[in-house]
């Protein structure tokens, strides 16, 4: 290997640990605020890719009918909610009416949309739009009533939704796998170095999803809120801050990152309908090796897994996600070493 | 337990009878199929239905047994029923590793570990020429005995669901027993465990690893079966299936293994074929509704399909045989009026904050000593700081003349230390009996392999009768069979003191033992207490009632601020305008 294959991978390996440090950063921001692990963190990446995907051909994709599904569903508990703690018509009909427009709004606009193809970015859009409108429907059909079970629960329950949503993804995108045109096909020669437009928009977007994410919570009262529910559940909801919405939004902006991640990494890898499983699991890997707790751990950790990843495929291509998944290991090892035993986290 | 034995006897001989009747080959394969599942499974039921952890890797153990079998057998041509224990082993060895890097943190790096785990195990074994690729190793031989294939269909099966009805009827037996309950107690947390003598991580380790031998051998059983194996059933998503079957059968119940095992083969064979003829495509459309089908179970019937038999079944009362069983062995107990613990400066900071500072008393035998104090005096620090549970910062807490200062909570429970706790911890679906045998975890030896051969009786007859004992001490002889969940405050609380006094104490530590019983409830706390001293046991009681305190000590600690305020007999204590003052605040 001489140095401009090393930079390459380095490179390349930057690339993929940007997003997997975003995915990182949603799994830590979702356990803290709900204690959920949330194993279906790499669907949304597919969906985000593959909605789009499908956009591109003009057709209207499967996610839009899940999620005017999902919504309806929603939709009917809420308003059930509603009639059993004050059984007004109105109060229900609101009640699910706010839980019902927002999704569909965008499933139409989406289907009317669908076959006027636009470009690329109004349909990027589009597709993010759609997915993130998954996370809060999510957490109300599948975690909500559940958020005060124990984690050993909830993270069955992660699985259930991660087991659903690649069926349901095999469903609506097919077996076979898609590779989005990239944003910008613009390449920089920098000595050996050669930069692509789409690695460019990849730094730049995560950087600029960290420091919004940054300023989110540092800034803005919903932050504030989503921070004082991760240190304490029910000192927040004394506080008046609802832990279901506090969920509700926390998910929402899991499947933010989610869908954006997947643009990122559409044009740069062949996704099929089960990779986001493996993505997202790299994220995972990053967040345990920031302790499931800290920001900063889990993207420096998400760069490392990255770097790994892109060396690992060219010494031992066949071995590449054995190396990732085994790095868990020694990270396990050195956590364990330094944190204790503790076991009273129940 | 005797009907449990005929239900056991009806099982056996259904095996038998199923394999004896012209039923459809189809069938015996589904059956086998189920059986060799239901193994599985029955692992992660004491996994995650008893131990409270849970594990994605129980593929990929089945891998680990069903590759070295295959591989074994097909190149170096040992038997299948050497190489078994050559899978097991190598099973074990690699769930206690990654049990010891995990189970020391909190329980998310369980599953966490083994879904990383077990994904690189996948691709591991569909990489290396050596198994084979993705191909995997074809050809294995089938099991034989002298000579005699067993083959694929009736005697396999009896030898399948022979070692599922063994294994279940093992963990049932394992689960009554003094392991046993010490596994249960996982569930509610360790310290309560910790507190009994029980050592936490290596039960923990403990579990995994069994689960993960079960899971291995049905690896075996599969390989040979099959007669090749290949990476795909050993996924990460067949571990979440089984996992399913766990859920949906009933992870709290030895039979919501089969139960799972069988609902989720029978599901996916219908669904399998309705699906895709359904939704007009081809593809394994099954996991959506399994998906759907486990968060709707954790929703609706969070204990699984087997729950709804076992509310039907009769619950007779555990017979009682242990009336001649021998006494256990006691400990020297101190001579009245002898120092029992010296409390010497104990002091604890929390980052800038002194909780509790230089608090030195003592406890002589046949004594009752009150630690009182107004809210965040540092009564329950001081507590904690005694049994174990938070380290010293300072001082020396010294036990019949050794220092315990430091030592872990099980240690001092060894010593003959015992506690109760201010919010009960107990098992709820474990009898009141069962509970406080719990106690007496350190009095017995025998592990996990007699249990489940019964070689244990002598000795758990002997703890049983402890527990009934100690129950009568506290006047709960009328309630031994009573589930732990359906009493009362009052009575959990009693229920608390018996289970400590199981450890046969010289020194019984009590945290807020009157906290939210009503005046009868009290009166009969009191009594107990009284008696306990009468028959020369010492005790160390953080109490608020008051009534109660000077009622029963000999001796009043007054803490405030985290330093000592006085010490007295109660006399003193409410004659001490100081106490009125930290209690009333003073007049200007």
């Amino acid at each position: 290997m001489d140095f401009s294959i090393a930079s390459i991978l380095l490179l390349d390996g930057l690339t993929n640990g940007a997003v997997y440090a975003l995915l990182g950063l949603a799994t830590v921001l979702v356990f803290a605020v709900t204690r959920v692990i949330f194993i279906p963190q790499g669907e949304f990446v597919t969906y985000g890719a593959l909605t789009l995907a499908i956009l591109q051909t003009g057709q209207v994709p499967g996610t839009v009918w899940l999620l005017m599904l999902l919504a309806l569903l929603a939709a009917l508990a809420e308003s059930l909610q509603s009639w059993r703690r004050h059984p007004s018509l109105g109060g229900a009909t609101v009640a699910g009416l706010k839980v019902l427009a927002p999704p569909l709004a965008i499933a139409l606009v989406t289907l009317w949309a669908a076959p006027l193809q636009f470009s690329l970015l109004v349909q990027a859009a589009l597709s993010v739009g759609i997915v993130t409108c998954f996370g809060p429907l999510v957490y109300r059909l599948a975690y909500q009533s559940l958020a005060d079970a124990s984690s050993l629960v909830l993270l069955i329950v992660s699985v259930g939704v991660h087991f659903t949503l690649t069926g349901l993804g095999l469903l609506f995108f097919g077996a076979e796998g898609f590779r989005n045109p990239p944003f910008w096909d613009a390449r920089f020669g920098l000595g050996a170095l050669n930069l692509s437009g789409q690695a460019i928009i990849v730094a730049l977007a995560c950087t600029a999803l960290m420091v919004l994410l940054w300023l989110f919570f540092e800034r803005t009262l919903y932050g504030k809120a989503l921070r004082a529910t991760a240190v304490n559940r029910l000192g927040a909801r004394l506080m008046g801050i609802s832990s279901q919405s506090a969920g509700q939004l926390t998910l929402a902006m899991a499947a933010l990152i989610g869908a954006l991640s997947g643009l990122l990494i559409g044009p740069t890898t062949t996704v099929f309908y089960d990779s986001g499983f493996l993505i997202g699991l790299k994220g995972f890997v990053a967040a345990v090796i920031g302790g499931l707790a800290s920001y900063p751990g889990a993207a420096l950790g998400a760069l490392l897994v990255g770097v790994i990843e892109a060396f690992g495929s060219f010494w031992a291509s066949a071995f590449k996600e054995v190396i990732v998944f085994t790095l868990i290991l020694p990270v396990l090892l050195w956590r364990s070493l330094t944190s204790g035993h503790s076991g009273e986290e129940h | 337990m005797r009907r449990q034995a005929w239900g056991l006897w009806a099982l056996g001989a259904a095996v038998l009878l199923l394999a004896a009747l012209p039923v459809p080959e189809f069938w015996i394969t589904q059956l086998n199929y189920i059986g060799l599942s239901g193994l599985a499974v029955l692992g992660l039921i004491l996994l995650t239905g008893i131990g409270g952890l849970t594990s994605f890797g129980q593929a990929a153990f089945v891998g680990i047994g069903a590759y070295t079998s295959a591989w074994l057998t097909v190149h170096t041509g040992l038997s299948p029923w050497l190489t078994l224990f050559i899978g097991v082993g190598l099973t074990a060895i690699s769930a206690v590793a990654l049990g010891w890097l995990t189970l020391r943190m909190s329980g998310h790096y369980l599953p966490l570990a083994t879904l990383a785990w077990g994904l690189s195990l996948y691709y591991l074994m569909g990489n290396l020429d050596a198994l084979g690729k993705y191909d995997g190793i074809l050809d294995v031989p089938g099991l034989s005995l002298w000579g005699w294939q067993l083959g694929q269909g009736r005697v396999f099966f009896m030898l399948t669901w022979g070692l599922v009805l063994l294994s279940s009827v093992g963990l049932l037996r394992l689960l009554d027993s003094r392991v046993g309950r010490a596994m249960r107690a996982l569930k509610t947390g360790s310290q309560m465990a910790e507190s009994m003598g029980v050592d936490t991580l290596r039960f923990k380790i403990g579990i995994f690893v069994l689960s993960a031998m079960l899971a291995s051998v049905s690896g075996w059983l599969y390989a040979h079966f099959q007669r090749a194996v290949n990476p795909s059933p050993f996924s990460v998503h067949a571990g979440i299936e089984y996992l399913f079957m766990a859920v949906l059968g009933g992870a709290g119940h030895v039979w919501g293994a089969i139960t799972g095992a069988t609902l989720t083969k029978l599901m996916a064979d219908q669904l399998q074929v309705l699906l895709p003829r359904l939704l007009g495509s081809s593809g394994s459309f099954e996991t959506i509704v399994f998906g759907v089908l486990l968060v709707l179970t954790l929703k609706y019937a969070p204990e699984g399909i087997w729950a709804f038999v076992d509310r039907k079944l009769p619950k007779p009362p555990r017979r009682i045989d242990w009336q001649n069983a021998a006494a256990l062995a006691q400990r020297a107990k101190p001579a009245t009026g002898e120092v029992v613990l010296q409390a010497r400066a104990l002091r604890k900071t929390f980052g800038g904050l002194l909780a509790v500072n230089d608090i030195t008393f003592d406890v002589r035998a046949g004594q009752i000593v009150g630690l009182i104090g107004p809210n965040g005096a540092g009564k329950s620090t001081t507590f904690n700081l005694i049994t174990g549970v938070l380290g010293l910062s300072g001082g020396e807490v010294i036990f019949r003349g050794a220092n315990i200062g430091g030592l872990p909570s099980r240690e001092i429970a060894k010593r003959g230390i015992s506690r109760t706790f201010q919010h009960v911890k107990m098992i709820a679906d474990m009898t009141v009996l069962e509970n406080v045998a719990l106690g007496a975890h350190l009095r017995g030896h025998k592990g996990v392999a007699s249990a489940m051969l019964r070689l244990d009786r002598a000795e758990e007859q002997a703890l049983l009768r402890e527990a009934e004992v100690q129950l009568r001490r506290v006047g709960m002889g009328e309630q031994l069979h009573e589930l732990a969940g359906n009493l009362a405050m009052g009575p959990q609380r009693l229920l608390e003191i018996a289970r400590a006094l199981c450890n046969d104490p010289a020194l019984l530590l009590l945290d807020e033992p009157a906290a939210g019983l009503r005046h009868k409830e009290k009166q009969a706390l009191i009594g107990v207490l009284r008696q306990l001293k009468a028959e020369g046991l010492s005790i160390l009681l953080v109490e608020h009632d008051m009534d109660l305190v000077m009622d029963v000590s000999d001796r009043i600690v007054v803490m405030e601020f985290g330093t000592r305020l006085i010490e007295g007999t109660p006399e003193e204590i409410q004659a001490s305008p100081a106490v009125r003052a930290a209690y009333l605040g003073t007049e200007h």
